[in-house]
C-alpha cells in the first residue's frame, strides 16, 4: 500500500528538470564562439613547404593511390634548377582535391613520403555551388615561411638532387 | 441597442483575439525557451535581442511556405478543417473576466466580453466543438496517419472531457452558479487572513484532475497521442503545410492560453489577488500572472515526463479520472450540505478529497505493480 511514494517520485522528476533550468548551458555559440580542436582532429589538407620555401610535394601521386574515395588528382612537372618547385626532379603542377569526395579518414597523409600534406584543424568548409568543391592547390599550400622565398626558386646546380629528405635517424 | 455598447463590445473583442494571436505567438517562444532551458540549452536567441523576433521570423517562414493538399483529399473539408480547429480556441475565453470593473475618464467599462450566467457550460460546450476541426483534419487529409490520429485525438478528447467536465462541476458547486463572474467572486478573501479562499485550497484534487485532464484535452505531452511522432509522423496535420499548419499550430496554443485562463479563473481565484479591491487595474495583471505560471507548469510537464502508452491514457481516463472526479463531486456536495450545518465543516472537503486521492492512488500503484499487467 504505497500512497505518498508514487507522488513523490512524479516529484522528483519535475524537481529533476525544475533544477536543470538553473544549470549553465553547454551550449557554444558557434560562428562567435569556437572550441579548439584536439591535437589529431582530421580536418581540411594543408600542403606543407620547407623551411626555405621549397614545396614538399613531390608529386609522386601516392596520396591519390591511397585515397579510398579517389578524392585526390595530381599532376606532376618537372624541376629544373632555374624553376624549382620542390627538392628533386618533379613537382605536383597540379594538386585537387575534392571535398565533397574526401572521408578524411587520412591515408593520403599515411602514404605521402615526404609529409608533404597534412589534415589541418579546418574545418570550415561549407561552399554554395558544386565546382567549389574542388580545392585547387593555391588553397591548399600554406603561405611561404618567414625565412623562406616563394616557388618557383632559382636554385645552385646540384643543391636539391634528392626528392625525399635523407632520414636522420634510420632507426626512425 | 447601445451604438457605445456594440463599439465597446467590439474593441474588448478584438482586443481579446489579438491577446491571444499575440499570445500564441509568443508562447511558442516561451515554450522554446523554457524548454531550452531545462535541456542545458540557450534556446532561439538569433533574431532579435534574445530571440524575441522569433516568432515573427517563424510565420514569414510559413507564409511564404508553399501549401499541398494531397490529390485524394477532400479538398473542402480540409481547408475548412484548420478553421473549424482555430475558431473554438479563440471564442472560448470569451466568458474568462480578467478585471473587476474599470472607471475610465468617466466611462463604465466591463473587464469582460460577455457576462453569460451559464458561463462554465459555454465553455464546455466550445471545447467540445474542438474536436470536430481535429477528427475532420484526420479524415479529410486521406492518409493513413492522419486518420489514425484524428480518431485517437477525438476519442482521447472525448474521454477526458468528462472528467474535466466533472471537475467543473466542483467549482460550480463551490461557488453556486455558473456564472464565471460569480466564481470568481465566491473566491475573493482569505481565510485566517492569509489563505486565498481559492478553490485550488478547497478543492486541490478536483485542481489536479483539471490540469491532467486539460493535458490530454490540448494534446499536449505526456498526453500528446495524436501526433505521437514515433508511431504516426504528424498525426492529424501529417498531410498540412504552409498557412493551413500554421493554424493547426496557432490552435493548439491558443488552447492552451484558453485552458489556462479557464483554470486560472475556475481554481486559481481568476483576477482576485492583493488589493485588487483598490486598484481594479492590478486585476488583468493578476490573471496574466496566473496565466503565465499555469502554462509555464504545461511545458515543465512537457520537459519532464514521458508519453504514456494508448490503451493506459484510455484506462487512466475511464478507470481513474472518471470515478475519482465523481467521488469529488459527491465530497464536494456532501462538503457544502455539511458547511451549511457549521461553517467550519467546509475542511471536509479537502481532507475527504485528498483522501480519496491517496486511494486513487495506491490502487493505480497496485495495479502497475502486477506482474500480468506488465507483461500485456
Amino acid at each position: 500500500m504505497r500512497v505518498v511514494e508514487p507522488v513523490v517520485e512524479l516529484a522528483r522528476g519535475l524537481w529533476t528538470t525544475l533544477r536543470m533550468m538553473f544549470d549553465k548551458p553547454v551550449t557554444i555559440q558557434y560562428p562567435e564562439q569556437k572550441k579548439p580542436v584536439k591535437a589529431r582532429f582530421r580536418g581540411r589538407h594543408v600542403l606543407k613547404r620547407y623551411e626555405n620555401g621549397l614545396e614538399k610535394c613531390i608529386g609522386c601521386a601516392l596520396c591519390a593511390a591511397a585515397c579510398p574515395a579517389d578524392a585526390i588528382f595530381v599532376e606532376s612537372s618537372e624541376n629544373t634548377d632555374e624553376q624549382r618547385y620542390s627538392p628533386g626532379d618533379r613537382y605536383a603542377s597540379t594538386y585537387e582535391i575534392n571535398m565533397l569526395r574526401c572521408i578524411f579518414c587520412g591515408f593520403c597523409e599515411d602514404a605521402c613520403p615526404t609529409e608533404a600534406i597534412v589534415l589541418g584543424d579546418q574545418y570550415e568548409l561549407s561552399f554554395t555551388d558544386r565546382r567549389q568543391s574542388i580545392y585547387p592547390k593555391e588553397m591548399l599550400i600554406e603561405p611561404v615561411p618567414a625565412d623562406g622565398k616563394p616557388t618557383p626558386q632559382k636554385t645552385k646546380v646540384g643543391e636539391f638532387t634528392r626528392s625525399v629528405p635523407a632520414m636522420k635517424d634510420p632507426q626512425d | 441597442m447601445n451604438f457605445l455598447l456594440v463599439l465597446e463590445w467590439l474593441i474588448k473583442g478584438f482586443v481579446w483575439a489579438l491577446v491571444l494571436l499575440g499570445g500564441f505567438a509568443y508562447l511558442t517562444l516561451y515554450e522554446r525557451k523554457a524548454l531550452a532551458r531545462m535541456q542545458s540549452r540557450i534556446g532561439p536567441n538569433r533574431a532579435g535581442p534574445w530571440g524575441i523576433l522569433q516568432p515573427i521570423a517563424d510565420a514569414v517562414k510559413l507564409i511564404f511556405k508553399e501549401e499541398l493538399t494531397p490529390a485524394k483529399a477532400d479538398k473542402l473539408i480540409f481547408t475548412l478543417a484548420p478553421v473549424i480547429t482555430v475558431v473554438p480556441a479563440v471564442i472560448i475565453t470569451a466568458v474568462v473576466p480578467w478585471g473587476p470593473s474599470l472607471d475610465i475618464f468617466g466611462y463604465h467599462l466591463n473587464l469582460y466580453i460577455a457576462d453569460i450566467n451559464v458561463g462554465v457550460l459555454y465553455i464546455m460546450s466550445i471545447a467540445s466543438i474542438a474536436v470536430y476541426g481535429i477528427v475532420l483534419a484526420g479524415w479529410s487529409s486521406n492518409n493513413k496517419y492522419a486518420m489514425m490520429g484524428g480518431l485517437r485525438s477525438t476519442a482521447q478528447m472525448i474521454s477526458y472531457e468528462i472528467a474535466l467536465g466533472l471537475s467543473f462541476v466542483s467549482a460550480i458547486l463551490l461557488a453556486g452558479s455558473m456564472r464565471m463572474l460569480d466564481i470568481v467572486s465566491a473566491q475573493a478573501g482569505y481565510w485566517f487572513h492569509i489563505i486565498p479562499k481559492w478553490f485550488v485550497v478547497l478543492q486541490p484534487v478536483g485542481t489536479a484532475i483539471f490540469l491532467i485532464a486539460t493535458l490530454a484535452e490540448v494534446n499536449r505531452a505526456p498526453f500528446d497521442m495524436p501526433e505521437a511522432e514515433q508511431e504516426l509522423t504528424a498525426g492529424y496535420h501529417t498531410e498540412y503545410s504552409g498557412m493551413k499548419f500554421a493554424l493547426l499550430f496557432m490552435a493548439e496554443y491558443t488552447k492552451m492560453i484558453a485552458i489556462s485562463a479557464i483554470g486560472a479563473t475556475l481554481f486559481f481565484g481568476g483576477f482576485n489577488g492583493p488589493f485588487v479591491d483598490q486598484l481594479p487595474w492590478l486585476g488583468p495583471v493578476y490573471i496574466f500572472v496566473k496565466i503565465i505560471l499555469l502554462l509555464f507548469g504545461m511545458i515543465w510537464v512537457r520537459a519532464t515526463f514521458p508519453r504514456i502508452r494508448y490503451d493506459r491514457l484510455m484506462a487512466f481516463g475511464w478507470k481513474v479520472l472518471l470515478p475519482l472526479s465523481l467521488a469529488l463531486v459527491f465530497i464536494t456536495a456532501l462538503g457544502i450540505i455539511l458547511a451549511q450545518l457549521n461553517p467550519r465543516f467546509v475542511i471536509f472537503i479537502p481532507l475527504a478529497s485528498l483522501l480519496v486521492a491517496g486511494v486513487a492512488v495506491a490502487m493505480i500503484d497496485r495495479t502497475l505493480r502486477r506482474k500480468d499487467y506488465a507483461r500485456r
